[in-house]
């Protein structure tokens, strides 16, 4: 294996949809990665495409209904969402998310509980109402990320498991060079996208990104038939049904932990039982349904949730990525941001300010005890 | 101090009850267990999941009962009593104080370690049919026994088709319903197992081995046919008619109402690795966990006895023999023969790694690739081959192909098995309805503070309304927080 123009550190979502789309342009591109592609947080999460906070919701909302066609490999996504409230609260909650959306130029539909029932047939009597968002929807975060791998090696891009990154060569304000366990590559750009790792990393370039990460819990249970809509959630959980008819949900508290330099154990914890009563409530009718299966992610966070993607100045030739736990969804339109700034410097389709590094310049240095982010 | 309402911090678990020391599994290693502990004074909840609910035997869980059982096993109250004279340590063990529970079942264990801080202490996950709740434990002793490998071939989904141990399990509650069986496999195992079937009443029609046979089944008083594959089972909604295997000098039709598969012996270590136990490739044993001289895992909290701790004699070469089989009854039927029975995966869907019919996927190069173009480095991983084909994501939780498919990414790659990682294990460990998880309450501050993700309401101000700075003490806040 030799060097590359672009090294990629990190092959889960983001760091895959970059070199995916860096690969689409034309560019020689080596994506490094420390286990399998999509094993960490990438391959743990709900699915969901609907992030109508982010700058680039715009280009997520154009991308996903065609990225099967774009990758060549099914992703399993489906559009729209159905999220239903449970109380007051979450109705007053879930109705954000339409308000940020509708600014945007998308719709929603408040939906009253008959018409909630009416459309989701395992829904409840508790039912308060609920909202139907003609945006986003969800797709096979396993078999999405696979996708990006795949298309990125068919159009001539390499990708490396099993390799830890051990540092960075420097040489007039650029990294010339990513030194691994496997030995030495040379480059002209590096795209770092190694989620959980991505501050230490960063350290080794004297760039500190404050983050910590979290674990967070989801469950799965034996398929049922299909709804007309798989994308529905609520009560406090995000989720879908799968195509297969498995009811994939997670929510509920997340535990700060400590990083270290290897990946942390996805191990679950009771939480997975009150996961399940949640969602027996949000679906009376699916209280039969037995759990096969859960798992915990480790994800990573910045202060304020937000991602980091940003050319760094110094050294100049480093794209920085971190989704800071929302970056599934996002990830098409990340991986076109980020070929956009390693090639051009700049994004076109986007303003990415709100998502420098930039804005922590006056962060406390203990904001993580300020947040309350304790770790035990 | 300020903590973070939506994580984990300061929330409690609405934990049922405690023990010093929970045995999960009553055979005769988790009985003893039990009284060796309560010798010593401990207070020791044992727990069995038997008698298995019918749902559950119809999903082969825990054990490849292949819809052999007799009508008797619906009969709870007569299979409790059946296991009440049929394991008389049992009396014992309640007389000596122990808190015996059958129908119980044990889905879980938890302890903090280096991605969980907040538990507050070990815990067990228990069910029975109208409950789930949690146990909070000193120390857990698993004795969760042996199954046996699934393999596959046409037919293998009929009724009577079911692992030798099951088979000899349910025989020994009266509850297996067939008499003329053909075992598959010499295993000293297999062939123990088939003389409580036959002490039971049951004809061994004949024994099938691909290769030589590892022990002496001629003393089970069948025909021995070594070098014979299985071609097909016949039969229909009834259950199995007969076997139909082959030599390389023709067929034979085998007329019977079982076929037993007695190729592997399995150590039960689900709940083992669902826990973060450490386990490991024995060969003559398989996996098994890695216990030290007092028979504790990697976990402190956690022992290991009898024989989900490999407590049976070992084969000469595991993985030879189960590659054998495999070779010769999974690999001719590739195309039609499902091995994932849940997700309807058949061997070639595997070694192509295809993705499920349901998806219509148009084909594309790279889904006809070999697993070495898909893996590039590295031994295959069952985990990912999972995620692509599905093949172990099914509601028997792997149980009936979690070691095929192992022996075919081993065949498919030129890998030794030994180097194949097991496929994860996830608790529940046993499937658990979502109405039995509504009996554990949740916590009122959990209540309170449940958010579907983080919590964080800086993460959701649109991009337009955020704020060029950000501090911890300026941080936006929700105007709709509870508090």
């Amino acid at each position: 294996m030799t060097g590359a123009s672009v090294i990629v550190v990190g092959g889960g979502a983001s760091g895959l949809s970059s070199a995916w789309w860096l690969a689409r342009e034309g560019a020689d591109v080596l994506v490094i990665e420390r286990g399998l592609v999509g094993w960490e947080a990438s391959g743990r999460n709900g699915g969901g495409c609907s992030h109508h906070f982010s700058p680039l919701f715009a280009e997520e909302q154009r991308l996903w209904p065609q990225m099967d066609a774009l990758l060549g490999y099914p992703t399993e996504f489906q559009p729209h969402r159905i999220r239903i409230a449970l109380t007051e609260r979450q109705m007053r909650l879930y109705g954000r998310a339409a308000a940020n959306a509708a600014r945007q130029g998308f719709a929603s539909d408040v939906l009253d509980a008959a018409v909630v029932r009416a459309a989701v047939p395992l829904a409840g009597d508790a039912t308060v109402g609920g909202y139907h968002y003609r945006f986003g929807g969800h797709a096979n975060p396993h078999r999405t990320v696979q996708a990006y791998a795949w298309a990125m090696q068919d159009l001539g891009g390499r990708l490396m498991q099993h390799t830890q990154v051990l540092g960075f060569e420097h040489r007039a304000g650029r990294i010339t060079a990513v030194h691994t366990a496997r030995g030495r590559f040379g480059c002209d750009h590096v795209v770092l996208a190694a989620g959980p790792a991505t501050a230490r990393l960063a350290r080794l370039l004297d760039v500190h990104v404050p983050m910590l990460p979290a674990r967070a819990e989801m469950i799965v249970t034996e398929p049922l038939p299909l709804l007309p809509l798989g994308g529905v959630d609520g009560n406090g959980l995000y989720g879908r049904q799968t195509l297969r008819g498995n009811l994939a949900y997670g929510g509920g508290p997340h535990e700060w932990l400590a990083d270290g330099d290897a990946p942390l154990p996805n191990a679950g914890t009771p939480l997975a039982l009150h996961i399940a009563a949640r969602l027996a409530e949000l679906f009376p009718r699916a209280a039969h349904a037995r759990v096969i299966r859960s798992w915990a992610g480790i994800v990573e966070n910045t202060p304020d949730g937000r991602p980091v993607i940003e050319r760094l100045s110094d050294p100049a030739n480093v794209v920085l990525v971190t989704l800071s736990s929302i970056g599934f969804g996002l990830s098409p339109a990340t991986g076109h941001a980020v070929q956009q700034l390693v090639m051009h410097g700049a994004c076109t389709f986007a303003d990415l300010s709100s998502l420098s590094l930039r804005r922590f310049a006056g962060l406390e240095p203990d904001w993580a005890r300020l947040q309350g982010w304790e770790v035990r | 101090m300020t903590i973070d309402p939506a994580s984990v911090a300061g929330k409690t678990l609405d934990v049922a009850e405690r023990t010093d020391v929970l045995v999960v599994g009553a055979g005769g290693a988790g009985i003893a267990a039990a009284l060796d502990a309560r010798r010593q004074g401990a207070a020791v909840v044992l727990v069995d999941e038997n008698p298995v609910p019918a749902e559950t035997m119809g999903d082969d869980i825990p054990m490849l009962w292949g819809g052999a059982a007799s009508g008797a096993a619906r009969n709870r109250t007569a299979m409790t009593e059946a296991l009440l004279a049929a394991r008389p340590g049992l009396a014992t063990a309640v007389e000596a104080g122990v808190d015996v529970r059958l129908g119980t079942s044990c889905w879980g264990l938890y302890a903090n370690g280096p991605s969980v801080g907040w538990l507050p202490g070990p815990i067990a996950g228990l069910a029975d049919e109208t409950r789930a709740w949690l146990l909070g434990v000193g120390r857990v002793v698993v004795a969760a026994g042996c199954r046996d490998m699934g393999v596959a071939f046409a037919g293998w989904d009929l009724p009577g088709v079911a692992g030798v141990q099951a088979a000899a399990s349910l025989a020994a509650l009266g509850a297996f319903a067939p008499r003329r069986a053909v075992l598959l496999g010499t295993s000293d195992a297999a062939l123990a197992a088939a003389d409580i079937l036959i002490a039971a009443g049951v004809t061994i029609v004949a024994v099938v081995e691909v290769a030589a046979p590892l022990a002496d089944a001629g003393r089970l008083g069948a025909p021995v046919l070594c070098g014979h594959r299985v071609v097909r089972a016949e039969g229909g909604i009834d259950g199995v008619t007969a076997l139909v295997v082959a030599s390389a000098t023709g067929e034979r039709r085998l007329a019977c109402d079982a076929v037993l598969l007695g190729i592997g012996t399995v150590p039960v270590i689900e709940l083992l690795d669902a826990a973060g136990c450490r386990i490991v490739f024995d060969p003559g044993r398989g996996h098994v966990p890695l216990l030290d001289a007092a028979g504790r895992t990697s976990l402190p909290f956690v022992s290991a006895v009898g024989g989900c701790a490999g407590d049976f004699p070992a084969q000469p070469d595991i993985a030879a023999y189960r590659m054998a089989w495999v070779e010769a009854l999974v690999l001719d039927g590739a195309d039609d023969v499902h091995v994932c029975r849940c997700e309807d995966v058949t061997a070639r869907d595997i070694l192509h790694l295809r993705p499920p019919r349901y998806l219509h996927a148009p084909p594309s190069r790279r889904n006809d690739a070999s697993l070495r173009a898909l893996l590039g480095e590295g031994p295959p991983n069952p985990d990912q081959v999972k995620r692509l084909t599905r093949a172990g994501m099914g509601v028997c939780q792997g149980r009936r192909c979690r070691e095929q498919v192992a022996c075919l990414l081993a065949l498919g790659t030129g890998e030794p098995l030994a180097s194949v990682p097991l496929a994860t294990h996830r608790a529940p460990v046993r499937p658990l309805p979502l109405r039995l998880a509504q009996a554990v309450a949740e916590p009122p501050d959990m209540r309170r503070h449940w958010d579907t993700w983080f919590g964080m309401y800086a993460q959701y101000v649109p991009y337009w309304d955020v704020a060029p700075t950000y501090t911890a003490a300026t941080r936006p806040r929700d105007p709709d927080d509870v508090g």
